[in-house]
């Protein structure tokens, strides 16, 4: 009984969302527009949620001292940081409860919650980041052998690529006469990426839109039910 | 047989060394305009003054060595041509990516004026089923603009009801939400032109939405296309003085690929033997 | 005053960087203390600018401003607060209910937008006359693109074993994959090195001024 009413409103609101495609009208139509509005409000709790959950987990390690609890420490310290700077003064275009943080601002040039987003969270994050460059050349070294005709052909396809996204790919076949221009790397590069990639990206779009159009249909018919914790 | 097992911390260091280098002392390789650099820039070219256009920006500062430099050169462009930028951002860091543009760019354009020709709606969750609402009411999803004023108090929205009003949409994406919402929703739903600025991981997968439907009407793709981007607007920024570096990393990593292989085939021979 | 500050910022900025980047040598405490705050100040982000963003103009706003008139909004508001109280095990299945409409209202939106942008523009958009160009290599692009797709599919119907027809257009449709695997894999190396280049542009312009 647990599950009726939940698995019955998406039923309803999966029809009404149909429904209202195809009969743009009222009341349809503006039933759907206030659903849209109540999609976006619940998805802002749900992001509450997620960092509440954050915080218990971590709080949990340190209570129980498992594993790398020290770190949650700092985590948790970061946290409580830069959600009180945004409370109380506030972000980049909205005030806090501090107000728009005027004198904060003369002697720090930004309010303390952007000065963190600008000079700490930012490198932590794109240095986060960077870090795949330096996997993705050793990866290349080591993982990426022509052992068989599949494997050579996407070899071949990705140094092509490589090398007509660069300008040393342009400079190294623009001394081609204009007859052979579609020996020029870049024209090649464009050539893979319109034609055999598009191909290919094709069938995966196509194959992965029936699947999405498979299993929304199962969800709002209330047989896929994993959501809820039920079997399917 | 010891070649194969090269401690990658070399190889590290390599690619450090190969990409911070030509920063430093740059090489000057030439650059060539792209058709799908052109193909945007097209667009954006064509579209009457003061028509309403969105920028969304679906990013956050891990994509923004790509992303960024698309997004100044953009907006630079569409406020020369007079157009009215109406920034928005589907990923939270993607609100303060616009502030930052806008701040940096009003520098060099003093005609870039907040509330006039430009404007921050800041972010928003929910990815398609947001735009889908944007379809029906623009002012219902957006009562405020970022700094929590009204919108009803900037003269320039006056004529926005919903993203029908906008010429087109240019999505600087990083991945979901993002363009392909936009697509879905934006075009497929309500036929507001799009245009896409995606990272370069991306890209393959929009290729096939560049197609005779004009499911996408352009796209840039990583920093090549953004500094081609740069080019055509005659703004040079990071993403052309990136290139040389670009160039010579993939060269590296394409002889990382050719070692890496013939070091295999040397030691399969040998067990073979 | 703020120059300091910015010098100060600076310098955070960098030794974040290093602290990050130390991990490629191997993991360390620098580096863990590093990814904690980078998670702790990311939580905070999203959790701040969702109240500000979302929270306040789209709700809290509108009921303050007029709660007779607005009563409607009452409903997401509850609703939402359902939604979290899924942090107490006892009042999980409060969750359901907010959960529910959310998922109902996203399945139906994807079967709509997936159907008509992803198999329906995606097939017409492979519906071509390649011998109406004039120009050989758009002609061969667009027979390309008509077999590519189609072998592609086939390779991805796993209900019937690939043997005879079947698995020799599949085994066509792998190569198209991989051609467009290997295009894929080109684009990453580009994505992953411009990120090294945003950081090196950082470290060399910003903080120790070999860039002009």
């Amino acid at each position: 009984m647990n599950y009726v009413l939940p698995l019955i409103i998406t039923f309803l609101a999966g029809l009404l969302m149909l429904v209202s495609e195809f009969i743009p009208h009222k009341p349809f139509e503006s039933l759907v527009s206030e659903l849209e509005i109540w999609f976006m409000i619940i998805s802002g709790f749900a992001i509450v949620l997620g960092q509440i959950s954050l915080l218990k987990m971590n709080i949990f390690k340190i209570k129980y001292k498992s594993e790398g609890w020290k770190y949650c420490i700092v985590t948790l310290s970061a946290f409580f940081i830069m959600l009180l700077v945004g409370i109380l003064w506030g972000t980049e275009s909205q005030a806090g409860l501090l107000g728009g943080g005027e004198r904060i601002i003369q002697s720090i040039g930004e309010k303390p919650f952007d000065y963190i987003f600008k000079y700490i969270y930012q490198h932590l994050m794109a240095s986060m980041f960077s870090l795949l460059a330096f996997f993705i050349a050793s990866a290349a070294y080591r993982a990426f052998i022509a052992r068989t005709l599949e494997s050579a052909l996407l070899l071949v396809s990705a140094i092509i690529v490589m090398l007509g996204n660069t300008s040393v790919g342009t400079s190294m076949t623009s001394f081609l006469p204009q007859s052979l221009n579609f020996l020029h790397l870049p024209n090649i590069s464009k050539f893979i990426m319109d034609y055999p990639n598009t191909a290919g990206q094709r069938a995966i779009i196509i194959g992965a839109g029936l699947g999405i159009i498979g299993s929304s249909l199962r969800v709002i018919l209330g047989i896929e039910r994993s959501w809820i914790g039920g079997k399917k | 047989m010891k070649f194969t097992f090269i401690d990658r911390r070399w190889i590290f260091l390599l690619i450090l060394l190969g990409v911070g280098l030509p920063l430093i002392i740059p090489l000057g390789f030439k650059l060539e305009v792209s058709p799908d650099a052109q193909m945007v820039y097209d667009v954006i070219q064509s579209t009457n003054e003061n028509r309403l256009v969105i920028v969304s920006f679906d990013y956050d500062p891990a994509s923004k060595p790509e992303l960024h430099p698309m997004g100044y050169a953009i907006i630079k462009h569409a406020i020369e041509k007079k157009h009215k930028v109406v920034c928005t951002a589907l990923w939270p860091m993607g609100s303060q990516m616009a502030d930052e543009i806008f701040h940096n760019l009003q520098k060099e354009m003093p005609e870039l004026i907040y509330g006039e020709n430009f404007i921050n709606l800041g972010y928003k969750v929910g990815g398609m089923v947001t735009i889908q609402a944007m379809g029906k009411d623009m002012r219902n999803v957006y009562p405020k603009d970022a700094s929590g004023k009204s919108i009803d108090d900037y003269p320039m929205l006056n004529n926005m009801k919903t993203i029908k009003d906008f010429a087109y949409v240019v999505s600087l994406s990083a991945g979901t939400p993002g363009l392909k919402d936009w697509i879905m929703v934006a075009k497929d739903k309500y036929g507001v032109s799009v245009l896409g600025g995606a990272t370069a991981v991306s890209t393959p997968a929009f290729k096939p939405y560049v197609n005779d439907q004009k499911q996408l009407n352009g796209l840039l793709g990583g920093l090549k296309n953004a500094a081609e981007y740069e080019y055509l607007v005659g703004r040079k920024g990071t993403a052309t003085a990136g290139m040389d570096a670009q160039s010579v990393a993939h060269l590296l990593i394409i002889a990382f690929i050719v070692l890496g292989n013939i070091a295999f085939f040397l030691n399969y021979k040998k067990v073979k033997e | 005053m703020i120059n300091l500050w910015t010098s100060v910022g600076i310098w955070l900025g960098a030794l974040s960087t290093l602290a990050i980047w130390s991990f490629l040598y191997k993991d360390n405490p620098f580096y863990k203390i590093a990814e904690q705050i980078f998670v702790g100040v990311s939580a905070a982000y999203w959790l701040v600018y969702t109240i500000y963003n979302i929270l306040i103009p789209n709700l809290f706003s509108k009921l303050i401003a007029d709660p007779k008139g607005n009563w409607v909004y009452y409903i997401p508001g509850v609703l939402g607060l359902m939604m979290v109280l899924r942090v107490i095990p006892k009042f999980e299945k409060a969750s359901f209910y907010p959960l529910s409409l959310l998922i109902g209202t996203t399945a139906g939106i994807s079967l709509l937008r997936f159907l008509k942008s992803d198999v329906l523009a995606q097939t017409t958009a492979t519906m071509l006359n390649p011998f109406a160009n004039a120009n050989i290599a758009v002609m061969i692009g667009q027979i390309i693109i008509i077999i590519g797709t189609i072998t592609g599919l086939i390779y991805f119907y796993f209900s019937k074993k690939h043997q005879g027809f079947v698995g020799v257009n599949a085994r066509i449709g792998i190569i198209f994959l991989m051609i467009s695997f290997g295009a894929s894999f080109g684009y990453t190396v580009m994505a992953r090195i411009s990120l090294l280049i945003g950081r090196l542009q950082f470290l060399f312009g910003d903080w120790l001024h070999l860039i002009k």
